[in-house]
């Protein structure tokens, strides 16, 4: 299947020509297919939130170029701002970009821009809303009257009613609780199940990413250190952690028993994938 | 974007000019500008001129950014130039219409622009080598006689120094939901005046709560470590007159005498 999104060798350089010059982001190439559910990772700093904004043509790469369905975003105006709307785009903390009266006109803002008509909003609307959890209620409130997880997950629905066909996340769960976390989880694989969307996830965190994703990508010092699915980038840990990522607690314990030599495999990256493990071992006698 | 707006023209440095203390540059600035003010002749601001020219050599400046920051001045330059010029009344060198040039005009005319230009030229030379912190401070310290009279000193310098501190962070964040707006489709360069006014509530909606947010937070932090006003606060950096301040004092109150006096030696 041809992919949905590709990357070319995306290099972007902030202040050129200034002292102050710097590659956030050198040579980066991945691609995306549909329906997909990506894992980006990397340490503060690695370049993950310069990334993401090529992907719907908010920056500009100084080299390369992002295909959408074969098509260069940046080649046209036009075709930049039709990029916006089939990439949505969740920034860090997304409850400080409300600004509407209501959680409802609030949610309305991305399909309006669309130029979608009134009724076609207002399903949209509804749609997004019941995937993030908020009932029919909140939507007449104004979204400063929320609770804090309440306004992350309006701000979510924001881009949801966009419907967009790859919705890339910056760290969507930063600063929240564990409850909370979850929650956002939950919002984010319901908007999956209901309309097939490819999902890019950024995250500093080794364990979330391999608990959801289908493929990671892991990214230092703007550049890709490798990429494949979780079992393969955690069967190389020792690198990761040489390279100063952190792997999942689990998989840092299973290198530590294989290393005093009991014969379990490192590249265990779930508690449940570790458990079997475990099971599996035991029943072969071995322990 | 945003970002590339250069703010607070601060070069950092290490010469004379830098080492000086913030406060006796602020007097020293205060004194020469009055100087020009007094002064009346070519060879008072020909003084002038050479000294600031000797100062911005010595701060390592590149001269070049200080004739930048009179750039946006070339208007008010030019029309205080023609007004002085026309309306001066005196011995008649051309007139036509209602017009009339007077020698004591164009004089006039130059003097007011020469003015200006050391005005501006003088007062960036102390942004350009004083850091916006230290003249905050340094501000404070002089002003703060006025306390005696109730005057809020110490308030009125955190509050510049607290929106100082925030320029930065408040471009970044409008920088910020600028791109989250963007991503949610919205255009912030094409349609009629009225449309680009309406996109720009998406903004400053959360701008404005954003910095509310801070400053409520802001405020707190400061109550926890017990920020009570001014009163028996002391300072991390005190800075000290040393014989270099002294030396500049001399130096400046010379320079300014001789520019005010200059006039009265000769009769250009």
């Amino acid at each position: 299947m041809a992919p949905l999104l590709t990357a070319e060798d995306l290099t972007y350089i902030y202040s050129p020509g200034t002292p102050f010059e710097k590659a956030a982001i050198k040579d980066i190439s991945f691609s995306i297919s549909k329906g997909e559910f990506i894992g980006l990772i990397g340490h503060t700093g690695s370049g993950k939130s310069t990334l993401v904004q090529h992907l719907n043509g908010l920056l500009k790469p100084s080299s390369g170029r992002v295909l959408l369905d074969g098509e260069d975003i940046n080649a046209s105006k036009e075709a930049s701002r039709r990029a916006r709307f089939r990439v949505g785009l969740v920034f860090q903390y997304p409850e400080y970009q409300l600004f509407e009266e209501t959680v409802f006109r609030d949610i309305a803002f991305g399909p309006k821009n669309m130029g979608l008509s009134e009724n076609e909003i207002k399903s949209r609307v509804r749609e997004a809303a019941a995937q993030v959890g908020l009932d029919e209620r909140s939507l007449e409130l104004s979204p400063f009257e929320l609770s804090g997880g309440q306004k992350r997950r309006a701000a979510l629905a924001g881009v949801f009613a966009m419907r967009p066909e790859l919705l890339v996340l910056d760290e969507p769960m930063a600063g929240l609780d564990p409850v909370g976390r979850e929650e956002i989880l939950a919002c984010i694989e319901s908007f999956r199940e209901s309309t097939g969307s490819a999902i890019l996830f950024v995250t500093h965190s080794m364990e979330d990413a391999a608990r959801v994703s289908d493929r990671l990508i892991v990214l230092k010092d703007g550049a890709v250190l490798t990429q494949g699915n979780p079992r393969e980038v955690f069967s190389q840990s020792a690198e990761l952690m040489k390279a100063g990522l952190d792997v999942p607690q689990v998989t840092r314990l299973f290198m530590e028993l294989a290393s005093r030599g009991i014969p379990l495999s490192p590249s265990v990256y779930t508690v449940e994938s570790a458990l079997e493990e475990i099971i599996r071992l035991k029943e072969g006698g071995q322990c | 974007m945003l970002k590339d707006i250069t703010l607070g023209q601060f070069f950092p440095g290490k010469s004379a000019i830098h080492r000086l203390d913030p406060r006796t540059k602020i007097i020293c600035v205060m004194a020469f500008v009055v100087s020009i003010f007094v002064s009346s002749s070519f060879l008072g601001y020909g003084i002038s001129f050479a000294f600031l020219g000797v100062c911005i050599k010595i701060s390592g400046i590149s001269p070049k950014t200080v004739l930048k920051s009179l750039k946006p001045l070339i208007f008010i330059l030019i029309f205080t130039g023609i007004l002085n010029m026309l309306y001066t009344p005196g011995r008649e060198l051309a007139s036509f219409w209602i017009f009339t040039i007077t020698a004591e005009g164009i004089r006039n005319a130059v003097f007011m622009i020469l003015r200006i230009v050391l005005l501006i030229a003088s007062t960036s030379m102390l942004t350009y080598t004083t850091s916006p912190i230290a003249l905050t401070d340094a501000l404070e310290r002089l002003l703060s006689p006025l306390k005696k009279l109730k005057v809020p000193v110490h308030e009125f310098a955190m509050m510049m120094t607290i929106a100082l501190r925030f320029i930065p962070t408040l471009i970044e964040e409008t920088d910020k939901i600028m791109s989250a707006q963007k991503a949610r489709g919205a255009d912030f360069d094409s349609g009629s005046l009225m449309d680009r006014a309406k996109a720009l509530v998406p903004i400053l909606v959360p701008l404005f709560v954003s910095a509310f947010r801070r400053a409520d937070e802001l405020a707190t932090a400061m109550e926890c470590r017990l920020y009570h006003g001014g009163e028996g606060r002391t300072r991390l950096n005190t800075t000290v007159m040393t014989s270099l301040d002294f030396r500049a004092f001399v130096l400046v109150g010379l320079i300014c005498l001789a520019s005010c006096l200059s006039g009265r030696v000769v009769s250009f």
